[in-house]
């Protein structure tokens, strides 16, 4: 491996050695290929038209009057498939078209990753496998249809509670067996190295944009910056952009869980906020478990932030105390589904509601003059099932 | 305590070499069933300590854990496994696991103990020689062997270096995959072998996928020092969860078959 791919002491890749090769193979080709003016127009155009970016900041007014402070919204709920997912599907889809590889897979939680592999998987002709829990194939079946309209296998992974963590295990075992033909394109910025980096990377644009953006539309830089944490993949994407702004205060918000838990062990997916360091899916990172190792249940109202660990970036920083990570819990998602769908016609995803849930919790506590960016990373409409079941329409 | 390298002068044949997860089903009947393959030929133990996520293996293997774990086992009744077995008989104990319950025990301490306990090396399934730094210090003062793996896809250069940092013994993986019962033997395993014979004097265990007398005759054939059977032993203990005395019998006959294979075999 040409990096460590560390930040500080986490990170690293901590995979069995029939991986090695592969991520060697992989480190190898992004390094090479994000330097070609060829592959990067090429990028740069499937990212405009396409997947339509730049996305637009918006300045959420009506939530704004509420809240008693500037609220702005990064809209990558408009992206193509309906969240952050896509920048980086379309990196490394074209990164694996680049290799000359003719089959991806990709673990998924929430289904958008999934969808979105799915949807590169169509666009470069690539047959594709995309291994789901099938805890989140129940919760998030519009996505799992979806996703076969797209022409992809949806592999339906029963072990451990049905989630995230389990989709990514099958995944990596299926990636195991079949390394010399098959790309993985990982979903979060987790995993080993060089998938953080990688996924970063192809984030990194969200953040950029709303740098540029709201010093466009504000004349200043944001007081504050907010994201979902899952993985930590549009948290990373849009934090990048503003980490050397030292006055720009930096927040990253976990699942909860339901408040009624108060984050008892096994109830929520606050990693950062209720986990010790250890090592996960190649990475030494923090994550949720026992004293003993074993990695502990996790539940969140939203299947993205349903995950025991973290990219190793996140630990770094909350280490390093640049970012400050927040729990929000279910309910207070709900709240903010709700309260962003009336007030201003958008339906956020689930996990984007917790981003919103902590910046609205903030309500009163800042001055009028105060302006905080949001990433509102994903749309609604996958979850309207899931708000209907707790909050039914009267 | 008997090292590997006496083990491998005495014999003159290749070593077998059977894979339990410690407590599954429960720790009395893993008791048992390791006991009883210690009579049926053993030669060495290779024994995994059950994770939550065992990304390295196949549903077989993953299903022992859940039982194990489900059982009530923890690194500490490990240790207390690991001592009952070295009363029972003075045989050399490899041990397989994954990173993070070194880590989170302490690796310092988890090599102390486990050595003290009887356990001669250390093979952590997802821990490569790229990070070998962070274990082979401590194992080396704990008096461990430090176990890595090697596959058939890494180049010469790759299979050396893993070489230069293992000790015990090599183990060779037969093939690309995760652990696994499986139906027939890799066509490629034997001009593997022959190659980390070329390239390195350690001895060479080799294991994954390996089900059948067959495989592991065709494997001591080719040359390797050691036969590791996982799965299949593992699927013998599923397959008779209800009934101990059978799974007992079939455990033991299975074995002796295999080592019989392998003393016909060169
Ligand atoms: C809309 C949305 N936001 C956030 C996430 C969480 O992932 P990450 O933390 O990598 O951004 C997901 C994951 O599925 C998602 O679908």
């Amino acid at each position: 491996m040409k990096q460590d791919g560390r930040f500080g002491e986490f990170g690293g890749f901590y995979v069995p050695e029939v991986l090695i090769p592969a991520l060697e193979e992989l480190e190898e080709a992004f390094l090479r290929f994000t330097a070609d003016a060829g592959f990067n127009g090429e990028l740069q155009n499937l990212l405009k038209n396409y997947a339509g970016r730049p996305t637009p900041l918006y300045f959420a007014k009506r939530l704004s009057e509420l809240a008693g402070f500037k609220i702005y919204l990064k809209r990558e709920d408009l992206l193509h498939g309906g969240a952050h997912k896509m920048n980086n599907t379309l990196g490394q889809g074209l990164l694996a078209k680049y290799m000359g590889k003719k089959k991806l897979i990709a673990e998924t939680g929430a289904g958008q990753h999934g969808l979105a592999t799915a949807m590169v998987g169509a666009l470069f002709g690539m047959e594709t496998k995309i291994f789901m829990g099938e805890t989140d194939i129940e919760r998030q079946s519009v996505n799992v249809h979806k996703m076969k309209l797209c022409g992809a296998e949806v592999i339906g992974v029963e072990g451990g509670t049905g989630t995230l963590k389990d989709a990514i295990n099958d995944a990596l075992r299926y990636w195991t067996a079949n390394v010399s033909d098959t790309f993985y394109l990982f979903g979060s910025a987790a995993g080993p190295h060089p998938y953080p980096v990688i996924v970063k990377h192809f984030q990194s644009c969200i953040g950029t944009e709303a740098r540029q953006q709201c010093i466009e539309q504000t004349g200043r830089l944001p007081d504050m910056v907010a994201a979902c944490v899952g993985g930590g993949s549009n948290a990373i994407g849009i934090f990048s952009a503003f980490l050397k702004d030292k006055d720009v205060q930096i927040v990253g918000v976990e699942a909860g869980g339901s408040a009624k838990d108060r984050l008892a062990a096994g109830h929520h997916a606050a990693t950062l906020a209720a986990g010790k360091v250890g090592i996960l899916h190649g990475s030494k990172t923090y994550l949720l478990q026992n004293d003993d190792g074993q990695i502990a249940e996790t539940e969140s109202i939203s299947a993205g932030l349903d995950y025991p660990g973290v990219g190793p970036e996140h630990s770094f920083l909350k280490d390093t105390g640049r970012v400050k990570y927040v729990p929000a819990f279910d309910e207070d998602a709900l709240d903010a589904f709700e309260l962003l769908t009336k007030t201003e016609g958008i339906l956020p995803a689930l996990e984007s509601s917790h981003a919103i849930a902590y910046v609205m919790s903030l309500k009163g506590k800042l001055s009028p003059a105060t302006s905080v960016i949001v990433n509102l990373s994903g749309r609604g409409d996958k979850d309207v099932g899931i708000v209907e079941k707790y909050r039914p329409v009267k | 305590m008997k090292t590997y390298k006496e083990l491998f002068a005495q014999l003159k044949r290749p070593a077998l070499i059977p894979f339990f997860v410690i407590g599954d089903p429960d720790y009395e009947t893993s008791l048992e069933i390791v006991k009883r393959a210690i009579d049926a030929g053993a030669d060495i133990l290779e024994l995994g300590i059950p994770f939550s996520d065992p990304i390295a293996d196949g549903p077989t293997i993953q299903k022992a854990d859940v039982r194990a774990l489900a059982g009530g086992m923890t690194v500490s009744k490990a240790l207390d496994f690991i001592r009952q077995i070295k009363q029972y008989k003075d045989i050399p104990i490899g041990l397989l696991l994954y990173y993070n319950l070194v880590y989170q025990k302490g690796i310092k301490e988890f090599f102390k103990d486990f050595y003290r306990a009887g356990v001669n090396s250390i093979l952590i399934a997802d821990l490569s020689i790229d990070d070998a730094d962070e274990i082979a210090p401590a194992a080396r003062e704990a008096g461990l062997d430090t176990v890595f793996m090697v596959t058939p896809n890494a180049d010469e250069q790759r299979i050396k270096q893993i070489a230069s940092q293992t000790s015990g013994f090599i183990y060779a993986v037969s093939l690309l995959g995760v652990t696994g019962v499986r139906e027939g033997l890799s066509d490629t395993i034997e001009g593997f072998i022959k190659k980390l014979k070329k390239l390195t004097a350690t001895p060479v265990c080799v294991g994954f996928g390996i089900s059948k007398p067959e495989h592991a005759a065709a494997v001591a054939r080719a040359g390797a020092d050691g036969v590791i059977i996982g799965s299949k032993i593992v699927r013998i203990i599923e397959d008779n969860l209800n009934n101990k005395k059978k799974m007992l019998s079939e455990l033991a006959a299975f074995i002796t078959e295999c080592k019989k294979a392998i003393e016909k075999a060169r």
